[in-house]
């Protein structure tokens, strides 16, 4: 990836879905949208216009049914299901509105999975990478305990932490603090937003917290399919401690 | 952690489905244990039998060629077959160059032990008691290669000098004698009578009652001139390496020879019908107990894969491919069948011990052996652990081809 090239690239994307069935929905019509490397950015809009859909075509979870994605300059149209899977490994965090841990992990295992995935059997230095992290995300007295034993608020921040293991440019969030309480929620959107200052991951973001989108750099409003709003939020910047 | 992906996950998805995971591997434990018993009680069955049967009989016994009546034909022109020919009878013959033929079976691959026998009838005299005997003489280290009869002596050696004989232990009541008496052996009638005096050298019990009543053992050449057949044999016994190899060797022995050539597989025809309907049965019991465990392990994988469908969209979506998914699911077929195979093998073995000490003789020996027989564990181990493979395929390409947005979502 060259310097100054987009993060994500959509291009004229359309997704239908249920094709050549009675049921058939256009549910994205023609998509133009791009982020840039450590990009904060808000995804918003009602219910059913598509947002998760557009997720998770960017996370390379669905496929598009026509137009280009490219990812990090990479064509992901051209690339077959293990490719993708690699892509996704490497390039791409993801963090869950029921933050989806796997119960049968604990915490510090839940942030070692996707090593253990992309990079092979767990060494003693990853092992205590991952515990830093878990610290980082304020659960330190933590470490070892299974997701069941754990409050919504802390199992999101395992969630962050698996998201952020392998260190990817881009992370999607599919409405993280949906399922939290107001001060919960204020705290794992804070999280993100340290990790995308101190370590310039990008983040988008699904949201219908108007509170919670107002705080990002940037608000991609999605209505019907279609990108209805897309404005830079300048004031967050300005309002922002430094 | 510090394994490999596949197996870390399918281990924690086995421990987290606790009750499932025993549950299936009780069920293949089980499937094991009976295919591993009932292979080895009909194993040792057999053997036992076998060994029985083929403790008085030779492997293979080579005859003189039946002797045919020719139907005569009249000379000439317009001649007429005889409407009716009787077939001969027959008589006690030598095997025609028989020495030739034992030298040359001798060396010969597959045959363990050649001896040379003159077999006729007889009478056994003492006294009053007049009893009918089947003479076999023998050259007795020829002959103990091919029938064990070390193992059949209940009294005295299996000498067999001139003047000497080994009779059945029946027979020796029957005549009211032990080791070191006399009786006599008398054989043909009229001028061609033989009669002459043995001393009893040793008693053998050969298991069946009828031919402890009747044998009497002799030397090669005492039986020779008893039948007047000097330097002859009537039939050679051989035993061979390769059980049931022993048809084949016969027929192709038939064929070089000329000689009339049975082997045991031939003479115990039933028996040989009942090992192979046992075989089968248990052929056909592994068979549909392996189904039974294949299904079994199946159907709890399916529900697992059902069970797990948001987990494996979370995998999916961290970036495991479609092909360790479905690795992590042929691992736990593979894992719940082999720790299966493990228990049913030790089950199958206390199971054996058990029989072992409940059935037994009257007289509290054995009823038979049964080996622990290290081929048959690894055989049914290994096969256990592919037939939970095969039962996990499906679920497991279920697994791999789960839509990771959609199971994400669920």
């Amino acid at each position: 990836m060259s310097v100054g090239e987009p993060l994500v690239e959509l291009t004229g994307i359309h997704k239908f879905y249920g094709v050549g069935t009675e049921v058939e929905a256009e549910v994205l019509h023609g998509i133009d949208l791009t982020l840039a490397p450590g990009e904060f950015t808000a995804l918003i809009g009602p219910s059913g216009s598509g947002k998760s859909t557009l997720l998770n075509l960017i996370g390379l979870l669905e496929s598009p049914t026509s137009g280009s994605y490219r990812l990090q300059g990479r064509e992901a149209g051209t690339l077959d299901d293990d490719e993708l899977t690699r892509l996704r490994a490497t390039s791409l965090g993801f963090v869950f509105q029921f933050h989806h841990l796997l119960p049968a992990f604990t915490a510090t295992e839940n942030v070692l999975l996707p090593g253990l995935n992309a990079l092979g059997p767990v060494t003693p230095e990853r092992r205590e990478a991952a515990r830093q992290l878990l610290r980082e995300v304020g659960l330190g007295d933590r470490l070892d305990h299974p997701p069941g034993k754990l409050s919504g608020g802390q199992q999101q921040r395992v969630a962050i932490a698996r998201a952020l293991s392998l260190a990817p440019p881009l992370v999607l969030a599919d409405e993280p603090t949906g399922n939290l309480d107001t001060h919960s929620a204020d705290d794992i959107f804070a999280l993100m937003r340290r990790f995308n200052e101190e370590r310039g991951v990008a983040f988008l973001i699904v949201t219908h917290d108007p509170r919670l989108a107002r705080r990002c750099d940037r608000i991609v409003e999605l209505v019907d399919g279609r990108i209805a709003g897309d404005r830079p939020n300048a004031a967050v910047r300005e309002s922002a401690p430094a | 952690m510090t394994l490999p992906f596949e197996l870390v996950v399918a281990l924690r998805f086995l421990r987290e489905g606790r009750f499932q995971t025993w549950l299936i591997v009780g069920g293949a434990g089980v499937g094991v244990a009976v295919v591993i018993f009932i292979t080895a009680l009909v194993n040792g069955l057999q053997a036992n039998t076998i060994k029985r049967t083929l403790g008085t009989q030779a492997h293979i016994v080579l005859r003189p060629p039946e002797e045919i009546a020719l139907p005569q034909r009249s000379a000439g022109a317009g001649a007429a077959l005889l409407p009716s020919v009787q077939a001969r009878a027959q008589r006690l013959r030598s095997i025609d160059q028989w020495q030739t033929i034992a030298a040359r079976l001798d060396g010969r691959a597959g045959i363990v032990a050649v001896s040379p026998i003159v077999s006729g009838p007889a009478f056994a005299v003492r006294g009053d008691a007049n009893k009918s005997v089947a003479v076999q003489g023998v050259q007795p280290d020829r002959y103990t290669r091919v029938i064990r009869m070390d193992d059949k002596l209940v009294a005295g050696d299996f000498r067999v000098q001139p003047g000497e004989a080994v009779i059945g232990k029946d027979l020796a009541t029957d005549l009211g004698i032990g080791v070191g008496d006399r009786f006599r052996l008398v054989t043909g009638s009229g001028a061609a009578q033989v009669d002459d005096a043995y001393v009893v050298t040793g008693l053998v019990d050969l298991g069946i009652r009828d031919m402890n009543r009747r044998a009497v053992y002799l030397g090669l050449r005492t039986a020779q001139a008893l039948f007047d057949l000097p330097g002859g044999a009537s039939q050679i016994d051989l035993a061979v390496d390769d059980l049931f190899g022993a048809e084949g060797l016969a027929q192709s022995l038939a064929r070089e020879t000329g000689l009339t050539a049975d082997s045991w597989m031939k003479t115990n025809e039933q028996l040989l019908a009942a090992i192979n309907a046992q075989t089968i049965t248990t052929r056909t019991i592994r068979v549909f107990v392996s189904i039974v465990v294949v299904l079994g392990i199946a159907s709890v994988l399916v529900v697992s894969v059902v069970q797990k469908r948001r987990e494996i969209g979370i995998l999916r979506a961290m970036g495991a491919s479609r092909g360790r998914i479905q690795r992590v699911f042929l691992l736990q077929g593979a894992m719940v069948a082999l720790a299966g195979a493990l228990i049913g093998s030790a089950i199958a073995t206390v199971m054996i011990r058990i029989f072992g000490r409940i059935a037994r003789n009257m007289d509290g020996t054995p009823l038979f052996a049964l080996d622990i027989d290290p081929a048959l564990y690894l055989w049914t181990v290994a096969g256990a652990v592919l037939a939970g493979v095969l039962a996990a395929a499906a679920p497991a390409r279920r697994a791999a081809h789960l839509d990771p947005a959609q199971a994400i979502r669920s």
